[in-house]
């Protein structure tokens, strides 16, 4: 192996200040919210507790959390399901031209591109002039989806760019329909992508505030609930919340990768070439 | 339309079936595109329409009625209150994207090119994504005992002796909005570069090598052009996410700084929807011309 450069060391310093820079925040907090109970929003720690996390569990000190967190919850999984299965079906769509698919494309840009602000306001005023209540699951719901169907089909796109058509080809020529091609060769190779697809649709929905602000009605999902934290709460419970819930991600994240990564060594262990289309 | 869903069953079992060519295909596209298109349409088209509709209604101070009068844009456009934040506006995507763009470009840089072994690759990649999986809000509100009067910043400055007093201007003030910015966005620099980077063919890099090109004329050369593409969909995402902000803005600078954003969520605060909705046509127009100028510049779709 060829010696380092000197620009290596160089590069390798600025990634790590770069790595402190993403994630020094969010550990600071993670200390501070074992604050003792006389503790205040910065250093010195005045001595170490969960009092602020128990706080988290008395309904009358911060408000309906968890609550807000089963509908982020449930959003987050009517979000995720969705996102994959519109995501699919219009990465499959995409891979033939067909008639609109250009202006289709660039309106999903749009969507991708416009500020989230434009979406809240805009549906919140259609549901108020129809004359229906904003809810969480229908406006909160279809206001989310404009925000995780773009990236979900940015990422179809990647998956079927590097699609291998021959697998398919390969099924057609020995009898398969169109359908039994699409669920016994191309899912079960585009599944790892898949998971990530889901990943994203459920953390974008999770952590969802702009596009939920004027459409979540009267029960606010967590994250709204976190910003009306940061205006009335001067305590560390709101870094306790913040800690639990970027835990909470974490989690998620984990479960996905190793979702992913158990896949990958099944494929492997079964001697199959079929992710190598990927 | 009987004549259109008659043909798709045969299209769907024979695709290549000659008769339902010209037809065939599109109607396929068509359902397979379908919820995509619906959502879109109810979701993204209608509010658009909705909020180009409603800025030319009229406000009361409680509601709003249909009109078809040009008074909110003509409020809009005579107050100087709009060019400066408009200017505002520009000035954060504008530093944010230069900040992001550098720190992003290097990252992907050391990570493409310096790193060796393929997991440790991967890990590091990962590990630059995960934030991006985590609350926007919470990574907002853990600058506060950074940046604060008595903050680590501050506390760390006075004891190394470098300064006196706590620096007022760290938190609040338009470098915690900035820092804040490139914090939370830098990602979307270093995941599309890093992805145009590893396609960029090493044969090239041997060729530059062996024309006697040095490391950095390479770079110069031979990378960064190559590289374009991912810095064109990164700086999409970073000036789309910035002018579209107000959360950002609104937190870090405790509402002493104002962009586009916040004056649309002002408005609505106090229920001037239609002044609202005057505001954000002209954002949306604003956002939609600078993409449309930055998409000329690379093809979406083959680049992922």
């Amino acid at each position: 192996m060829e010696k380092r450069p000197l620009s290596f060391y160089v590069l390798a310093g600025f990634f790590a200040l770069f790595v402190l820079f993403l994630y020094g925040p969010t550990l600071t907090i993670g200390i501070l919210s074992f604050q003792g109970p006389q503790g205040g929003l910065t250093f010195p720690m005045n001595g170490v507790s969960l009092h602020w996390f128990r706080d988290l569990f008395e309904e009358q000190a911060v408000g309906d959390i968890w609550g807000a967190f089963r509908r982020s919850l449930a959003l987050g999984l009517m979000v995720m399901v969705t996102t994959v299965v519109v995501s699919v079906m219009a990465g499959l769509a995409f891979r033939k031209r067909f008639l609109g698919s250009g202006l289709l494309f660039y309106i999903a840009i749009t969507s991708l591109v416009i500020p989230s602000i434009l979406i809240s306001l805009g549906v919140g005023l259609i549901f108020n002039q129809l004359g229906l209540k904003v809810h969480w699951a229908t406006s909160g719901f279809g206001s989310q989806l404009t925000w995780t169907l773009p990236f979900g089909l940015l990422i179809m796109f990647a998956v079927f760019n590097r699609f291998d058509k021959s697998y398919e080809e390969a099924a057609r020529d020995q009898g398969a329909t169109a359908w039994q091609t699409i669920y016994h060769v191309v899912l079960p190779i585009i599944a790892p992508s898949l998971i990530g697809v889901a990943l994203f649709g459920f953390t974008l929905s999770y952590d969802e505030f702009a596009r939920t602000l004027l459409t979540a009605g009267s029960y606010n999902t967590l994250p709204l609930e976190v910003f009306g934290m940061t205006t009335n709460v001067t305590s560390p419970v709101i870094y306790a919340l913040g800690t639990l819930t970027t835990l909470f991600s974490l989690m998620i994240i984990a479960v996905f990768l190793f979702t992913v990564w158990v896949m990958g060594k099944r494929r492997a262990r079964a001697g199959s070439d079929a992710g190598k289309g990927v | 339309m009987s004549d259109l869903a008659g043909d798709v069953q045969p299209v769907e079992k024979r695709p290549a079936k000659r008769a339902g060519r010209r037809l065939g295909p599109d109607v396929l596209g068509w359902l397979q595109a379908a919820p995509l298109t619906l959502v879109l349409v109810c979701f993204l088209l209608a509010p658009i329409a909705m909020i180009v509709a409603v800025s030319f209604w009229g406000a009361t101070e409680f509601s709003i009625y249909p009109a078809f009068q040009f008074d909110n844009y003509a409020f809009l456009f005579g107050s100087d209150v709009t060019y400066r934040v408009f200017f505002a506006t520009f000035k954060y995507a504008l530093i944010t994207w230069a900040f992001t763009l550098a720190i992003g470009f290097t990252v992907a840089y050391f990570l493409a090119f310096h790193v060796r072994s393929q997991p440790i690759q991967i890990a590091l990649f990962l590990l630059c994504t995960i934030p991006f999986w985590t609350s926007n809000i919470i990574r907002m509100i853990s600058w506060i005992p950074f940046l604060g009067r008595n903050g680590i910043a501050n506390s760390a400055l006075i004891s190394w002796g470098v300064i006196d007093e706590p620096l007022e201007w760290l938190l609040y003030s338009d470098f915690s909005v900035i820092l804040a910015f490139v914090h939370l966005y830098t990602l979307f620099m270093v995941v599309p570069i890093f992805n145009t980077m590893m396609r960029i063919d090493k044969s090239l890099l041997e060729a530059a090598r062996d024309n006697g090109a040095s490391g950095f004329q390479t770079l110069l050369h031979v990378i960064l052009p190559l590289t374009k593409p991912g810095i064109m969909i990164g700086t999409i995402f970073v000036v789309t996410l910035v002018m579209g902000d107000f959360i950002t803005v609104r937190f870090m600078s405790g509402s002493q700084r104002a962009n586009v954003g916040r004056l649309i969520s002002n408005d609505i605060s106090l229920l001037q929807y239609p002044s609202a909705a005057a505001t954000a046509v002209v954002l949306l127009c604003t956002v939609l011309l600078v993409i449309g100028i930055l998409l000329r510049f690379v093809n979406i779709r083959k680049e992922l």
